[in-house]
């Protein structure tokens, strides 16, 4: 460690979250290159500052909303100087100087000073009584004219006016919220959700009165009541104003940092003086200011990432989305949904439910959305909107949200607000709702991987994960995890998927290392995430010249074969089209017994598989296999797996085509091919569809006058019938289409993206447009492939069994007897 | 008293890869990184009982195959927040042979 006087000196004006996040990201990069000092005038350690509305509610106590109390600060060597103001940067002597006169010298500034509740000028305003609502000495006076007066008069009807106003009237008091507009929240709704909000407030006692203005606060000694611009007054005994906030940025002003409506900052949060960087409320950045929480988060991190000398992180701006603290209340709102000549509006509204949905749309995207009352697909409805995502294919079902996409999973539960303790949320991990948020609570938790890594909520099959966010949404009063826009390939690299893929072809980069010294991965490497893709994405892009990796490979690749919990491991020889022969049926009897095999089980992709397994005999079970005819079924592959059909024309009487065929001549023209992620495919001979086409990656559906090609559908975690791409009126033709689409796959699919999330980044149109009208990019991605293919079509199984491919990895090292 | 075995020559186990050694107290995954260390652990994931041995090696880590839990190869700990802890056995490399030491077992056969 450092010696604390040759360490550098970072001064932190502001202990509010922003501040705090900060520091807390800047030690997880670099726990020993400052000496910390942090200046905070509320004399508590850093709290959240958005559960004051739970607070004052009663529904939580100060204690829960802390997020970092002094112990921390010492635990990790920061001195805190709580309850002191800084009252002057002197940035000459690079000193700042305390209202005490104490100066304390920096090498580098960190100003976080948040925001300022906005006072009206109104006559009377300086009244006892008259309060903004800021912080936990705000919250404390008004508990406590809650137990001494009755009346309350609210001044705003945004977010935090109606927060307090809930609070207040849960205290007992009687609480008249004025607003000057007509719209209740008018900067996150609409006239329609304000109007249902109204009246669910009104329902619990809040009274309104607007559109009003305020003219004056009245009182002598104390307030007594307010009179607005129409000559009416109203008894008050208590006002609070919440009709916005302003950046705090007096302090920087005065040390001549460049100030507009906030301290302006450039991408990597620094000021005009390099030394000095600012977050959070009190910043201006491409000529935005935020006053919400994940903006703020977003910021902490980049900041951190300079402090540490890390440079390469920079700050973009973010998109916001805002929920209601009033418990009982589901409100979501995000983007932009002002009216507009260019914008469309899809709406739904059922008064009786009392559900309100309106998501606006421009060029094809969400830009903005609001919920009332079934808020579940919040999440997803803004990931849609960060993402710039192509909905148009999805447009007719979009405002029924996900799950009747088949994307929101199958826990047909909507409200976390609503359930008990007990409530399974991840059904995979056995997870409830009650172990999460004490998780949540208990460990400081702010993001769904933070959650993820904790419970094990969401991080398997991830159908949960629209629920796990409200809970923490939920939880801390605030959507923090909101993923970022471009997401990193994982935690090794700051690169995503997309730009790995171009810069291994840009650059030329043909082994692993290669890449990840290219691009400055952060750990020696890799992981079990990233090893995988990127051995992936060298194989698809240098076909025949890169040299599969083994070891990046996950284990069921590597041995084909699937690894089962016990340790012992599966086989499916392949049944092209789902036909065998009486040989062969033998051969897999013989194997069974041979080799003990305790289950023999028909799978759902038309094969049969032998479980159980002993590592060892794989390749002797292989051996008999390949001497029977049969190869590799690939079931472990992220890449072809079966060729689903059914009898077709040769033997159904209302068959159309011959789909047993066109099924095994799929099968033989793509078996062995890897894909970012598994790839069924299915052929039925007429529409009755006996095969299942319509919710296979590929489908075929016959008919009498040709081919119907169908992709993208699912049903497995997420159900979705295919999307119907094009009809041909040849076997060729369809072969070419297909082997076209799934090409265009290989070469732009994310590792682990099935085809119909592919297709739901890209764009419906987008592929057809590349792999049905452009006929020469068509025959050029079939060319492709079949290049690929012939470097991809050895039988792995016979390779090991008889060519003694990877001997090694089926033989124990050694054996060790007791002495 | 530290007894070594030889187990074997470190190129029989692939880098960022493991080889099994049996033993009569169960499996020994025998692990070879990037750099040429070798690090022994019982073959038994804390987690689930998974075998480590099969699981993809980065740095001084493996990754078990069945549910993900990573584990560091020097201190046999999970990797927070998961919990839990393997078994560690002394193993050394020494003119590319490795050298593993396990209580009770003795001898190659």
């Amino acid at each position: 460690m450092l010696d604390k006087v040759t360490k550098q000196k970072l001064v932190v004006i502001g202990n509010g979250m922003a501040g705090i996040r900060t520091v807390e990201a800047l030690l997880e990069r670099a726990p020993d290159l400052y000496d910390i000092t942090v200046f905070g005038s509320e004399p508590y350690g850093n709290y959240n500052r958005i559960l004051l509305s739970p607070v004052l509610a009663g529904e939580k106590t100060v204690d829960d909303i802390m997020l970092n109390t002094v112990d921390w600060y010492e635990d990790n060597n920061i001195t805190l100087r709580k309850g002191e103001t800084i009252a002057m940067i002197d940035r000459r002597t690079c000193e700042v100087v305390t209202d005490a006169g104490d100066r304390v010298p920096y090498d580098r500034l960190l100003i976080a000073t948040g925001s300022n509740p906005i006072m009206l000028p109104l006559p009377g305003k300086d009244l006892p009584g008259v309060i903004g609502f800021r912080d936990i000495y705000d919250v404390d006076r008004m508990i406590k004219a809650s137990t001494d007066y009755r009346n309350a008069v609210v001044i705003g009807g945004g977010l935090l006016g109606l927060e307090a106003a809930n609070g207040l009237m849960k205290r007992g008091m009687n609480v008249t919220v004025v607003h000057l507009l007509d719209t209740l929240m008018e900067r996150q709704l609409d006239p329609v959700a304000g109007g249902l909000l109204r009246k669910s407030l009104e329902e619990r006692g809040m009274v309104f009165k607007m559109p009003a203005q305020t003219q004056a606060i009245l009182g002598e000694d104390r307030v007594t009541g307010v009179r607005f611009g129409d000559g009416t007054e109203l008894a008050a005994d208590l006002v609070v104003m919440a009709v916005g906030i302003r950046p705090n940025f007096e302090l920087a002003k005065k040390a001549g940092l460049y100030c507009e409506r906030g301290i302006v900052v450039s991408d990597t949060m620094q000021t005009y003086d390099g030394r000095i960087y600012a977050v959070g409320e009190c910043v201006q950045h491409r000529r935005q200011t935020y006053g919400l929480v994940a903006p703020l988060f977003d910021q902490a991190k980049v900041c951190a990432n300079h402090l540490a000398m890390k440079g390469f992180a920079t700050y973009d701006g973010s998109v916001t989305s805002t929920k209601l603290k009033v418990t009982g209340i589901d409100l979501f709102s995000a983007g932009d949904f002002a009216p507009g000549p260019d914008k469309e509006e899809i709406v739904l509204q059922d008064a009786n439910r009392g559900v309100y949905k309106r998501i606006i749309l421009k060029d094809k995207k969400i830009v903005g959305a609001v919920l009332y009352g079934d808020t579940i697909d919040g999440p997803w409805y803004f990931q849609h909107l960060r993402d710039g995502t192509d909905v148009s294919h999805m447009r007719e079902r979009l405002v029924f949200g996900a799950a009747n996409l088949g994307d929101g999973g199958v826990s047909g539960q909507n409200s976390v607000a609503a359930m008990s303790d007990e409530t399974e949320i991840c059904g995979c991990n056995g997870v409830c709702k009650g172990a999460i948020v004490k998780a949540i609570s208990e460990k400081k938790l702010f993001t769904l991987d933070d959650v993820r890594a904790h419970t094990k909520a969401s991080s398997s099959c991830g159908s949960c994960t629209g629920l796990v966010e409200q809970v923490l949404a939920f939880t801390l009063g605030g959507d923090y995890s909101a993923a970022p826009k471009v997401k990193p390939l994982c935690k090794c690299t700051d690169h995503s998927h997309d730009d790995v893929r171009r810069v291994i072809v840009e650059q030329q980069l043909k082994t692993i290392p290669a890449v990840m010294r290219f691009m400055e991965w952060k750990t020696l490497n890799g992981c079990h995430s990233c090893r995988p893709a990127l051995n992936y994405y060298l194989l698809a892009t240098w076909p025949g010249e890169y040299r599969d990796d083994q070891q990046s490979r996950f284990i069921n690749e590597r041995v084909h074969a699937n690894i089962q919990k016990d340790g012992t491991y599966s086989v499916v020889p392949r049944m092209w089209g789902g036909v065998t022969t009486p040989g062969e049926l033998r051969a897999i009897a013989d194997v069974a017994e041979k080799f003990n095999i305790p289950t023999v089980k028909v799978t759902g992709g038309q094969r049969i598989d032998l479980l159980g397994v002993k590592k060892e005999d794989l390749p002797a079970v292989w051996a008999d296999l390949n001497d029977a005819g049969m190869v590799s079924g690939h079931a472990y592959a992220k890449g072809l797996r079966t060729v689903k059909t059914c009898v077709g024309s040769e033997w159904c009487r209302f068959g159309t085509q011959d789909s047993t065929g066109l099924g095994v001549k799929l099968e033989k023209f793509m078996w062995g091919s890897w894909t970012p992620a598994k790839v069924k495919l299915g052929v039925s001979g007429c529409p009755r569809n006996c095969a299942e086409a319509t919710c296979k990656d590929v489908g075929v559906v016959c008919v009498d006058s040709g081919y119907e090609i169908h992709f993208a559908g699912a049903a497995g975690l997420h159900i979705k019938g295919t999307e119907f791409l094009t009809k041909v009126e040849t076997e060729d033709e369809t072969l070419e289409v297909i082997v076209a689409l799934t090409q265009l796959y290989r070469e732009e699919g994310w590792y682990l993206e099935r085809m119909y999330k592919w297709c739901d980044r890209v764009g419906l149109e987008q592929i057809r447009k590349r792999v049905v009208d452009d006929v020469a990019n068509r025959k050029a991605l079939f060319a492709r492939f079949a290049h690929s293919q012939q470097f991809a079509q050895t039988d792995p199984w016979a390779e090991r069994a008889s060519r003694g491919v990877d001997r090694n990895e089926f033989a124990p090292l050694a054996e060790l007897e007791l002495a | 008293m530290t007894s070594w075995i030889e187990i074997g020559a470190l190129d029989d186990i692939p880098r960022l890869g493991s080889r099994v050694v049996r033993t009569p107290g169960g499996n020994i995954a025998v692990f070879r990184t990037e750099s040429d260390e070798v690090f022994a652990l019982d073959d038994r994931c804390p987690h689930k009982g998974g075998p480590l041995s099969q699981g993809i090696v980065h740095n001084k880590r493996v990754t078990c195959p069945l549910h993900n839990f990573v584990i560091e190869l020097a201190s046999g700990q999970a990797v927070a927040p998961d919990e839990g802890c393997t078994h560690t056995h002394p193993a050394k490399v020494e003119n590319g042979v490795v050298w593993l030491s396990v209580r009770q077992a003795a001898a190659v056969s």
